[in-house]
């Protein structure tokens, strides 16, 4: 559950982006999460829900983008669609 | 104004960021690397499930490596100090790391115990990770390599489970093999496997602490990791690579930035 310190992080962040652009308050955090990033946005989710409380972010939305991973063979070359697991079911 | 909603609000200012959420922790493991590399230091993040056999391998390793390398240790848990404890007493220069109810080392956890532990003699640094087979592989230490030591006892399929530490190992130390003739329905083969499907440069061994099978196998892929690192480094010095703004101060002496 290593989601409250990516939110911490995340949250870190978005504090001084706020303060270099002066702004009074968060409205929506868009994030990027990549497939094999190791977080589950579920968890993040909750997280993120959890740690705004009572900050500049209290009001803000979080929506999250999940950019799946792509895997190609290195034999063949061909596109392995299968996902987490390295092996190319042609070879 | 906001353009990304269609709200038209023209107080909104939508704010393009384009940064790694874990960017800080990425600093400081470059920090972290600049000490390692500047002292020729071969820095290991071991990796694994609690139980899994950690403690003993280094344990093992200090045994194998008795006068021909100065190792030393930081033991990442959430409570006690027993791992740095028999890390020393196999004449390991140990440090504890509790992480109260953390479930991972990042890497200003890594630099703060490091100010505690006389790093500048060692040859090896080995980072025992807080026992879990996810959150650790998530934060960079400035490691030079990921080792997960994972137990016959786990199961043959445990890599395919857990996937993500999988993907950030160089090499996997199969362990406690001494219990395989009690264990009929665990095959090395079967481990084996599994670890080639979900490992994009699949390397591993097969240890055992106990009886120490293997355990020389695992000395020459430190030794050989120890090789690339000095040759890589003596490169880098000839280039004049440049170091943080402390370069000159006394080893683990330096400003703390942040």
């Amino acid at each position: 559950m290593h989601e409250y310190s990516i939110v911490q992080a995340l949250y870190d962040s978005i504090v001084a982006q706020a303060a270099t652009r002066g702004a009074a308050t968060v409205h929506a955090v868009r994030v990027r999460i990549g497939e094999l990033s190791g977080v589950d946005p579920g968890l993040l989710e909750t997280a993120w829900r959890t740690f705004k409380v009572h900050t500049i972010c209290e009001d803000a939305r979080m929506t999250l983008e999940l950019v799946p991973a792509r895997w190609v063979c290195r034999r063949c070359g061909r596109p392995a669609p299968v996902r987490g697991i390295r092996r190319c079911a042609e070879c | 104004m906001c353009d990304s909603c269609g709200c038209g609000d023209t107080q909104l200012v939508p704010v393009d960021v384009q940064q790694r959420i874990l960017s800080e922790n990425e600093r400081g493991a470059a920090h972290n690397r600049h000490h390692f590399v500047d002292r020729g230091l071969l820095a290991i993040n071991v990796m694994g499930s609690p139980g899994a056999g950690k403690t003993a391998l280094l344990e093992a390793t200090a045994r194998a490596l008795q006068g021909r390398r100065v190792i030393g240790a930081l033991a990442g848990d959430l409570a006690t100090d027993n791992d740095a404890r028999r890390l020393a007493a196999a004449c390991i220069r140990a440090e504890s790391i509790t992480t109260g109810s953390a479930c991972h080392l990042d890497a200003s956890m890594v630099h703060h115990a490091l100010h505690h532990l006389p790093w500048h003699d060692l040859d090896y640094l080995f980072i025992e990770n807080v026992g879990n087979l996810v959150c650790p592989a998530v934060y960079d230490l400035g490691q030079a390599a990921n080792v997960v030591v994972l137990s016959v006892t786990e199961g043959e399929d445990k890599p395919l489970k857990y996937p993500v530490m999988f993907h950030k190992a160089d090499l996997v130390l199969i362990s406690k093999v001494d219990l395989l003739p009690h264990l009929p329905g665990i095959r090395l083969e079967r481990i084996v496997d599994s670890l080639s499907q979900v490992m994009p440069d699949p390397h591993s061994l097969a240890v055992s602490s106990t009886t120490g099978a293997g355990i020389d196998d695992w000395v020459r892929w430190l030794h050989e990791r120890e090789a690339r690192m000095t040759s890589a480094h003596g490169t880098a010095r000839v280039a004049g690579a440049a170091g943080p703004s402390h370069h000159s101060h006394p080893p683990g002496v330096h400003p703390h930035h942040g």
